[in-house]
């Protein structure tokens, strides 16, 4: 269920890191938990993003959510696809419905998150 | 199946403006028995409007017919239960109405001088007193506008009195089933806040608390009973906790038609408080207003109270504006003074012993909706229960039909729905408050309903999943609806 390369925060983002790079998302239980998105709000390319704090916000028919940005770094991509279709969202959360690429400015962030293993105890945990 | 409630048929029905035709008209004027003026001429050209185009022309029948229609599609708690939790929806009776209409009152303006507006201030007073009866404070506030209002007014006064100390502190606690105004008035009145886990039984953790105050806490703010309809049993340590520290209790008013007439906040150690009074002394809901948020307050905090303040000068009534330490006004003139009229209506009404009445029977109520629906949905807080009770939906769930697909389905028995998904901290909640309006025989049909829609979900969960069936709008298909808004008429 959740890939084995990724790496989990507790408000149920992932992020795939490789080299300076890495990839951002939120996870599969998360879109579960929102039902049905309607819309994304992601950071523009070039605007620097926190581990921790909000990078944006995806929007269900029951609530918006804050997503929180795993690592910290400048954004250098927004998935161009979430914006004309946000069910993707729900289709593929762990794949094409990733959210932005950010070039990492303390790669050794991804050490304090949780494993695929550790996130899949946390929510089974948490239900 | 069990119908009750039902309205006739009718179409759907359409805007004014489609049903528009030129040269239509409500209205018929004399003929003009002076000679005609232009009004260019005499006013100025700048001065005359032209004709506003588009605007609907219809006959007084067509006028009449169509708002009369659209009222009917309300469901109101005139034609039966409305057991939304949490919302206090009691009937509201017709000698508030009558009571209201009262010329003096009615026509009463608010910059008619003091001598002539003797009576509303008398009203207004009186309001006041009762309501610091009632909540066992010492003096009110009449003038925050609604409950979020009255919050943030009193949260206000928090941080005015702590000032003066020489500190207004960082941090508000909140516990996490906590209405989400209670948080967003910590906010707006500057503070940090910090949430509170429940504990177990569904109350505020004592020992969680006692390590949370510290000196930068300001003030906590409770509901009592809180939103899973639990009165805070330790309420009285809670308070000895945060005095201790120097901080303040704030109770959210919003769940007082369990306590009236049987315990009083000011007695359990609240330092501030604010009322509904739609909910709890039966003023109208309206369509988000006019409401009144009073705020009661111990003595300490009088002085901070928003001016002016009702005061005895002699024989009379008097606004005193001379108030050094007030943080001034949080509304126009002295509230919504027409609602006050019905709150009082309401309150004389019934008296003491009344009100103590409708308190018990609000709880009997609740605690008899529990005891017949406890076999069919899952109640994940055991701890007794006062005027309202939350289930979840956790057994339904498991055959696909969720919260808000139960209440959808209680449409179609005539009901309006309870409160879905809240208080956060019950995942599918379904929060039911009956109020003490309700006899036996309208809650047995609504027991009967939920009952019946129970067993529903076991024999065909598809059929509850589309509903409701009765209504003039099937099932509204609310992601395409924000995946696609129409947001123009015709656009």
């Amino acid at each position: 269920m959740y890939p084995e390369n990724f790496r989990y925060t507790k408000e149920h983002e992932w992020v795939l890191a490789e080299g300076d790079t890495a990839t951002v998302g939120i996870t599969d239980h998360a879109q579960e938990e929102l039902g049905d998105i309607v819309y994304v709000d992601l950071p523009k390319v070039g605007s620097r993003v926190e581990q921790g704090k909000s990078l944006g916000s995806v929007e269900s028919v029951k609530a918006v959510s804050d997503v929180y940005s795993p690592v910290s770094g400048e954004v250098t991509e927004a998935n161009a696809l979430l914006a004309d279709a946000p069910e993707k969202l729900n289709e593929d959360p762990h794949g094409a419905a990733w959210l932005v690429k950010i070039k990492l400015s303390a790669p050794e962030e991804v050490q304090n998150l949780m494993s695929a293993s550790e996130y899949q105890t946390y929510v089974g945990a948490e239900k | 199946m069990i119908t009750k409630v039902r309205n006739h048929l009718s179409p759907n029905e359409s805007l004014l403006f489609e049903r528009s035709s030129p040269g239509k008209k409500a209205y018929q004027l004399p003929d003009l028995d002076v000679p005609p003026v232009d009004a260019a001429e005499a006013l100025g050209a700048e001065n005359v409007r032209a004709e506003i185009e588009g605007f609907p022309e219809v006959s007084e029948v067509e006028a009449i017919r169509h708002f009369t229609r659209l009222s009917t599609w309300n469901y109101a708690i005139d034609y039966g239960m409305y057991p939304l939790g949490s919302c206090t929806m009691k009937y509201n009776p017709r000698i508030n109405e009558l009571v209201a209409r009262i010329e003096g009152l009615a026509w009463a303006h608010p910059y008619q001088p003091e001598a002539l507006a003797q009576g509303s201030m008398e009203v207004m007073a009186r309001v006041e007193s009762a309501l610091a009866e009632i909540t066992g404070m010492d003096a009110v506030t009449l003038q925050p506008a609604a409950g979020a209002h009255g919050e943030l007014t009193g949260i206000l006064l928090v941080r005015a009195l702590l000032q003066q100390r020489g500190n207004p502190r960082k941090k508000i606690l909140i516990p996490d089933s906590a209405h989400g105004t209670n948080p967003a008035t910590a906010a707006i009145a500057g503070y940090a806040i910090e949430n509170i886990k429940s504990s177990e039984t569904g109350v505020l953790d004592v020992s969680a608390l006692e390590r949370l105050v510290t000196d930068d806490v300001a003030a906590l703010m409770v509901t009592n009973p809180n939103t899973l309809g639990v009165f805070e049993e330790n309420i009285n340590r809670v308070a000895e906790i945060l005095h201790a520290k120097g901080a303040m209790l704030y109770m959210d008013g919003a769940n007082m038609n369990a306590l009236v007439g049987i315990a009083r906040p000011g007695d359990f150690g609240v330092d501030v408080m604010h009322l509904n009074l739609h909910k709890t002394f039966s003023t109208p809901h309206g369509g988000g207003g006019p409401g009144a948020g009073p705020v009661a307050v111990k003595k300490v905090l009088e002085p901070f109270l928003p001016a002016p303040r009702l005061k005895r000068s002699g024989e009379k009534w008097a606004y005193d504006y001379d108030r050094e330490h007030s943080i001034g006004r949080v509304k126009a003139f002295y509230g919504n003074f027409g609602v006050l009229v019905r709150a009082l209506a309401y309150i004389l009404a019934h008296g003491g012993p009344g009100l103590r009445n409708a308190t018990v029977d609000a709880v009997l109520n609740a605690v008899y909706i529990r005891k017949k629906l406890e076999p069919f949905f899952d109640l994940p807080y055991a701890s007794p229960n006062m005027h309202e009770v939350v289930f979840s939906d956790e057994r339904q769930a498991k055959l696909g039909v969720r919260t808000g697909e139960i209440a959808k389905r209680l449409i179609d028995y005539g009901f309006h729905p309870y409160t879905v998904s809240f208080p956060l901290i019950v995942h599918g909640a379904m929060m039911i408050e009956p109020t003490e309006t309700e006899g036996k025989m309208e809650l047995d049909q609504f027991i009967d309903a939920m009952i019946s829609i129970a067993h529903e979900v076991e024999t065909d969960p598809q059929m509850v999943k589309n509903a409701p069936y009765g209504t003039r709008t099937s099932k509204v298909d609310e992601v395409t609806a924000a995946r696609k808004p129409i947001l123009r008429w015709k656009g």
